[in-house]
């Protein structure tokens, strides 16, 4: 039993990370946490991928003189994905941040309930 | 390596250019940022109709891939007739959104803003396309979130706190959505090895029948599934749609209650089709996928009857809608694919057509929606209430519609599976009917009523055009899939026939 949780210790920490993630963005009122959420959330999927497409005792995707046979590399794809997750996960970050930015610009606060509490007392 | 004829280079060309206007458009002044949009998508249109022409008259479907690198590590686009009727589909409804909404863009948009506007347009035109053709997991994640975030900024259009709050509740829900699909293809891709859909379907096909990794697969299906459910708000999840389709700007509700929640149902069924490909991981997800729909279609309805505001109820009758289509799906056979599809395209040409006639009677009665508000808003603003009228009769299901057609198309694949399906699905379109009657044909003849007192100040009827042709054009559409319905669903059908 220890033996197997500790072989998947990068799947278990993964499916944890995103887990707490999904929940803080699901279910918390701040709107910060939420996107921490997010980013967790997101971490544990590249974790999750990265894990995987890594093969210990391999080489690194790139070419080598004097190693020409594929099988002794990693297959860059997953790497590929990690980094293009990456670089959506923060676009997504920046907007929201700049969302928030302006509620709380507006309404100086960052629960999301005392928001639209405000704004339907503003009526508009 | 197969030749390819000049039309079969469309595909690529038509994601990089809408990606290049947009980066043009954020530089442009407020009108030439407009002159781009519309140009774009006007020649998206033509793009379309030139490849759903060639693959329909040919009945052949054909693979791009970019820089002929093949699988595992290339990237390809498929285009075949279902794909190029959908996609056009789509683009001339943005087109026509754009035109329908062009007034309010001015009133709602500052000028030195409009650029910026526009540049979300284009974005969103090419995850459009891209999601249309796409035939690449990863690609297809990586333009949700490129519409995620452009839908967010049409929401954001009108700067005012509802917009700000419905964007926020918008942006939450969709990155839920995309997290679970994003982890969904991360699993299948560590189980296959594969991303393009041709290989993954294969690769799926062979453990499934050697009995292995059943438990998993079934999940990451399920995962992309919930994912593209919660992000094209399929009831339960519906909670951020009434917010962010009533309260932009015309064009944007149109686009994003007619274009946005519908690419990511046709990627569902693209997965479903040709990723999944067997039915033993669909099968099992379809049976939970009925329920959520067969309740959603009622409840949709149910909220829609409660609302006191014209856009929110608008906005709640696209929730029974989106379940009419994921019944098609969950019916798990190749005539409910179809019918979902045609549903889509359906759906899709009323709901634009309601949002943009519903805004344009809103600013008749003066900014208010509220029903007692709008009595007799037709007498000011007559096209937009024919229009509306047309639209809320095709959702209802009057003959030579085409909401009447996906309903017959919908009960005719259930029809042909039987069981106790067939009965759900029959119990569900008949309730729904009466209910659809209940809002929208109340709201439409509450237009008609004359008003107790005499209009004292009559405004001069003010000529707006691009509106006029939009509607027209809109009008049609919703006439021709009623009455052409049958020559329609054989193109899907036979596009779906030579979807593996």
């Amino acid at each position: 039993m220890l033996s197997q949780v500790y072989s998947h210790l990068d799947e278990l920490t993964a499916v944890a990370l995103f887990g707490i993630g999904f929940t803080l963005l699901l279910l918390d009122k701040n709107l910060m946490k939420k996107i921490i959420g997010f980013s967790m959330m997101d971490s544990g999927i590249y974790l999750f991928l990265a894990s995987y497409g890594y093969i210990e005792s391999r080489l690194a995707p790139i070419y080598a003189e004097d190693v020409s046979e594929s099988s002794a590399y990693v297959n860059p794809l997953p790497a590929g994905l990690v980094l293009t997750g990456i670089v959506v996960g923060v676009s997504v970050t920046a907007v929201m941040l700049g969302l928030t930015i302006r509620l709380y610009e507006r309404y100086h606060s960052l629960d999301i309930d005392e928001i639209a509490e405000k704004i339907r007392r503003e009526g508009k | 390596m197969m030749t390819m004829t000049w039309w079969q280079n469309f595909p690529p060309f038509m994601i990089v250019a809408p990606l290049m206007c947009a980066a043009v458009c954020s530089v442009l002044k407020a009108k030439a940022a407009r002159a781009v949009m519309l140009v774009l998508s006007a020649l998206e249109c033509c793009c379309m109709g030139v490849l759903l022409y060639f693959t329909q008259t040919r009945n052949l479907s054909f693979t791009f891939a970019m820089g002929e690198i093949g699988a595992p590590f290339g990237n390809e686009l498929r285009v075949g007739a279902v794909e190029a009727l959908v996609g056009l589909l789509f683009s001339l409804v943005m087109f026509l959104s754009l035109l329908g909404g062009w007034k309010q863009l001015e009133d709602d948009i500052a000028p030195n803003r409009m650029n910026l506007y526009g540049a979300v347009f284009c974005l969103l035109t090419a995850a459009m396309t891209a999601m249309t053709f796409t035939n690449d997991l990863f690609t297809a994640y990586v333009f949700i979130e490129i519409s995620t975030i452009a839908a967010c900024a049409l929401i954001l259009s009108r700067n005012m706190g509802w917009n700000m709050l419905a964007a926020a509740r918008y942006m939450i829900m969709n990155l839920l959505g995309s997290g679970l699909f994003l982890l969904g293809l991360s699993m299948l891709y560590c189980l296959t090895g594969h991303l393009l859909f041709p290989q993954l379907g294969a690769a799926v096909r062979a453990l499934a029948a050697e009995n292995r990794y059943d438990m998993p697969l079934y999940l990451s299906f399920l995962l992309m599934t919930m994912g593209v459910a919660i992000k094209s708000a399929l009831y339960p999840f519906h909670t951020w749609l009434p917010g962010a389709y009533s309260t932009s700007t015309a064009a944007s509700s149109a686009i994003l209650s007619s274009v946005v929640s519908k690419m990511y149902i046709f990627l569902l069924v693209k997965v479903f089709l040709r990723a999944a490909g067997v039915d033993v991981f669909t099968r099992r997800i379809e049976d939970v996928l009925f329920l959520y729909a067969f309740v959603g279609v009622i409840m949709g309805s149910v909220h829609a009857i409660r609302q006191r505001h014209m856009m929110r109820m608008i906005a709640y009758s696209s929730v029974a809608q989106i379940g009419y289509i994921f019944l098609g799906i969950a019916l798990g056979t190749q005539a409910g694919f179809a019918a979902a599809v045609f549903h889509i395209l359906a759906h899709s040409s009323a709901k634009s057509m309601l949002f943009l006639a519903g805004n344009r009677l809103q600013s008749a009665a003066d900014g208010h929606d509220t029903f007692p508000a709008l009595q007799g808003a037709a007498k000011k603003a007559p096209l937009a209430a024919f229009a509306f009228l047309i639209g809320a009769l095709s959702l209802v299901g009057v003959p030579l519609l085409g909401g009447f057609a996906s309903k017959v198309y919908l009960s005719q694949a259930a029809v042909a599976l039987g069981g106790w399906r067939m009965v759900l699905v029959l119990a569900d379109l008949l309730i729904s009917t009466a209910l659809n009657v209940g809002y929208l044909l109340r709201c439409a003849l509450r237009l008609y009523r004359p008003t107790e007192k005499e209009e004292t100040e009559h405004n001069p009827k003010t000529k707006d055009a691009p509106f006029a042709f939009a509607m027209g054009v809109l009008i049609v559409m919703n006439l021709g899939l009623g009455v052409f319905g049958g020559p329609v669903l054989r193109w899907i059908q036979q596009g779906i026939a030579i979807f593996m």
